[in-house]
């Protein structure tokens, strides 16, 4: 019954999304763009740390290689927005495969200084190796002329890059939903709360952790491939460790127990964000302290928080 | 004569300058059950981390039905049919009960590579999860959540897990251990159970002496990492230097231990 | 081979200045059994409060090197009473989530204070200039880095190995349990090693202000860096912190002098190579997973 109420908000929330140009102000499409595209973000982020138990600290990395990838293909190759998306999953995920071929091996105090320290490697070699990434002002001028698939994409109109970047998301949260409540996505969630058993059970422990930070590579890499021609540009920053904090963040805003948890912490965050930078440039003080205050008092999050006590209400 | 399932020569394990288990031979017979009982620290739990692939030895071997295991990893040697629990629970707090089942099963059936599926629609696994539960006087509990069912179910629920995995080698740690009397007794008919119907051969180590001699076909009396001695029960209990060591007729050794 | 004599005291310098900063990391992780992510924008305050003292105030250096290591540990045990206290008995996940927004909050805020420009401080006149050594003309100031490092490091041994505290640490270091069973884990040790981390980090800042550049982005090459180390050298142990530093400092300066367009690779590359074949670390022991 509280599935079927669940799901009923959710169809209600994507219907809203979906006809949102139609009646929200201008401004408000580049801020629910930018929110589809970072909740997916996070998302893929959370299936590592929210499912698998890991705590990257370099996700961005992945999200970086996708918006390169995208912006050099459309400048370089002129392909279709549909194809460089393919890339940029791929080579994320390939990405994905060699770092954390290192960082699963070790335990998770490791895991997390691995990832912040090959997060910022990625970094360094797309600030310094000026010749193909352009330095540190990025990889830019370039246009996008069709979707794919005998699609035309007009991105003058910044409703119709929207719509395409909801249709994208909708469909991969879909499929990494799927792939968390699969028979991986059990033994993913049962390798966070207790490895040794699952080892026990005669699973390598190791590669399963290894294949949950490949898929949420690739799907880090998709939202960085949707993000780059909305930016109008793949930059270094896009591979900061800073950047890599947002989805931390955003997953313990709304809280890590849930799918959708990301997603409302990404609405959360990049409202306040448009809010709070009106006011002062301390944004990223304020998201420190707000870091530190769920951390400390509220760990599970908003949505966590909500649907905890709303489950277990009259049960 | 049947082939050992277990064949241990010379297992030796050394911390640093300390032997915790110093050059044990062991050969267990196929549906046997053996009791590994001494004093706190003589290493049963040392033995069993050695057998099960969690700690690599320092010196020896471990043959599995005639194979090598020697310091593999413990998924390795769990699929080659020993599965083992701990003295500590050892499961998955957050899940339900039945969860807990059906995730090692998923690992056994292969489902583990299934990603796009509904774990919660694998009716094969869920009904194979419940008899289990079942067998092991649980069912009633399926749907509980892991972390708030009794001590004592807990123990039951990993032994559950335990076989879940489809062991031929099941490697018990105390068992009983922290369980009320009324628990304990149930937890020994249950395993004096499966040790007579099913295809298991267990090691179990205990410091209840009516379970030990309640299950025991031939028990391992360990002592500070060594073999003190291996026999029937009955040789046990008439074995002077036993007695002294640890069926509690030595005040030093107990008050040491 | 004219350039192998600056190298090598380019590389001692670097090694040592590191080694004090990464001990601390170390130190802090082997009694507390936290990584302190915010250990890098401690160090970084130090550098702040040393360019404030310094340059704003025009103190004299050895007043600020006595002062603002001091004042960075005030703010360790701030930190440690207000925040880590809430989490120190939950899952390790949630330490490395708080100082990971401890380094966000501090390196934002002297963002906002002092701005993103690049600071400077100079050396005290006594130690301002060069000196004939190997051959080469070399500062006197990196002489002076590398006599801290060396004295630095002579006093950790002398505490880990000469005395009462250092002993409990180092015990508490190897085996928590039993540290536990000795009660040392109370309130003022854990606040202390986490102070005492942090004034190291801050005595690293003061010294490395009138080396490095001072901006906001200095905590997080350190911490970087930091973490290179400890992962090269073995996470928690002494020696392990000083060999990942010497190591590091080595790299940078050979390879700087000999692959240039390398150098800011070189140092993952190393750390990759050790994580290959000795995954838990030069000096480590087990860490598997």
């Amino acid at each position: 019954m509280k599935q079927n109420i669940l799901t009923g908000v959710l169809l209600a929330v994507i219907a809203l999304l979906v006809a949102l140009p139609w009646f929200a102000p201008y401004f408000y499409i580049f801020v629910f763009t930018e929110i589809l595209i970072l909740g997916l973000f996070a998302v893929s982020f959370n299936l590592i740390f929210g499912f698998t138990g890991m705590l990257s600290f370099g996700h961005a990395a992945y999200f970086g290689m996708g918006a390169y990838t995208t912006a050099m293909l459309l400048l370089h190759l002129d392909w279709p927005l549909l194809y460089t998306l393919v890339a940029a999953m791929a080579l994320s995920g390939l990405l994905a495969l060699v770092i954390g071929f290192f960082c699963v091996r070790l335990s998770e105090v490791y895991f997390a200084m691995l990832t912040l320290a090959f997060g910022m490697m990625v970094f360094t070699i797309a600030h310094s190796w000026r010749d193909v990434t352009n330095g540190s002002d990025g990889i830019a001028g370039f246009r996008i002329s069709e979707f794919g698939l005998g699609l035309d994409l007009v991105m003058g109109n910044p409703a119709v890059y929207y719509h395409v970047t909801l249709a994208i998301v909708v469909i991969a949260a879909l499929v990494l939903y799927v792939i968390s409540r699969s028979s991986f996505g059990l033994i993913l969630k049962a390798i966070r709360q207790n490895p040794e058993r699952v080892a026990f059970c005669g699973l390598n422990v190791r590669s399963y952790r290894l294949a949950s930070f490949v898929i949420a590579g690739i799907f880090a890499g998709l939202a960085g491939a949707l993000m780059a021609p909305f930016l109008r540009v793949a930059s270094p920053e896009l591979m900061h460790w800073s950047l890599s904090a947002e989805p931390v963040l955003m997953s313990i805003l709304g809280g890590t127990g849930y799918f959708m948890g990301p997603f409302v912490g990404a609405a959360l965050f990049v409202l306040l964000e448009t809010w709070i930078t009106s006011y002062t440039g301390a944004w990223m003080l304020f998201l420190g302290i707000v870091l530190a205050l769920m951390v400390m008092f509220f760990r599970k999050g908003v949505l966590g928080t909500f649907l905890d006590w709303w489950m277990n209400k009259n049960d | 004569m049947t082939d050992p399932i277990l064949k241990i020569s010379n297992l030796t394990k050394r911390f640093g300058g300390n032997t915790a288990v110093s050059a044990i031979n062991l050969e267990v017979m196929p549906r046997e059950t053996i009791a590994i009982i001494g004093p706190n620290g003589a290493g049963k739990t040392t033995f069993y981390n050695m057998v099960s692939g969690r700690m690599t030895p320092s010196n020896g071997s471990v043959e599995l039905e005639g194979k090598d295991i020697t310091g593999l990893p413990p998924h390795k040697i769990s699929r080659m049919g020993v599965s083992r629990s701990f003295q500590l629970n050892n499961i998955f707090p957050e899940m339900t009960v039945q969860e807990n089942v059906e995730v090692a099963l998923t690992a056994l059936h292969g489902h583990s590579r299934r990603l796009f599926n509904f774990a919660s629609r694998n009716r094969a696994v869920q009904e194979e999860a419940r008899q289990l539960l079942d067998k092991l006087h649980i069912l009633d509990l399926a749907s509980r959540r892991a972390e708030v069912i009794s001590y004592g179910d807990k123990r039951l629920l990993e032994i559950a897990v335990v076989l879940a995995t489809r062991p031929h080698l099941v490697l018990l740690d105390e068992p009983t251990a922290g369980m009320t009397p009324d628990e304990t007794r149930r937890t020994t008919a249950l395993i004096r159970q499966l040790a007579e119907t099913g295809d298991y051969t267990f090691l179990i180590t205990e410091h209840d002496m009516d379970v030990v001699f309640g299950l025991a076909d031939r028990i391992l009396v360990m002592h500070r990492g060594e073999n003190l001695f291996f026999g029937t029960p009955e040789e046990v209990k008439n074995h002077p230097e036993v007695r002294r060591a640890y069926l509690g007729e030595d005040e030093e050794e107990e008050a040491s231990a | 081979m004219s350039g192998l004599g600056p190298a090598l005291l380019n590389s001692l310098e670097m090694g040592l200045l590191l080694f004090v900063i990464a001990v601390g990391l170390n130190i802090v992780f082997g009694v507390l059994n936290i990584i302190n992510f915010a250990h890098g924008a401690l160090y970084m305050l130090g550098a702040y409060f040393g360019y404030t003292l310094i340059s704003i105030l025009g103190l004299p250096f050895w007043i600020a090197l006595l002062t603002a290591p001091l004042g960075v540990a005030i703010i360790a045990v701030l930190i440690d009473r207000l925040m880590l206290r809430f989490i120190y008995d939950r899952d390790i996940a949630d330490s490395l989530l708080l100082t990971f927004a401890i380094m966000l909050i501090i390196s934002e805020s002297v963002r906002s204070i002092y701005g993103s420009n690049i600071q400077a401080v100079y050396p005290p006149a006594i130690l301002d200039g060069t000196v004939s050594l190997l051959g080469s003309p070399y500062p006197i100031y990196s002489l002076f880095v590398i006599a801290m490092g060396l004295i630095i490091l002579a006093g950790l041994w002398y505490l880990f190995n000469r005395t009462r505290v250092g002993k409990i640490m180092r015990a508490a270091a190897l085996d928590r349990d039993m540290a536990e069973a000795l009660c040392i884990n109370t309130r003022m040790v854990v606040t202390g090693v986490f102070a005492f981390g942090a004034w190291l980090a801050g005595v690293g800042g003061v010294i490395a202000a009138p080396m490095r550049t001072i901006d906001p982005g200095m905590g997080e090459k350190i911490i970087i860096e930091s973490f290179i180390i400890v992962v090269i050298g073995g996470l928690g142990s002494f020696p392990g912190a000083l060999i990942g530093a010497l190591i590091l400092g080595a790299i940078y300066g050979f390879g700087g002098r000999y692959f240039p367009e390398f150098n800011l690779l070189l140092p993952f590359l190393g750390m990759a190579l050790v994580l290959l074949f000795k995954p838990t670390g030069i000096m480590g022991k087990g860490a598997n997973a």
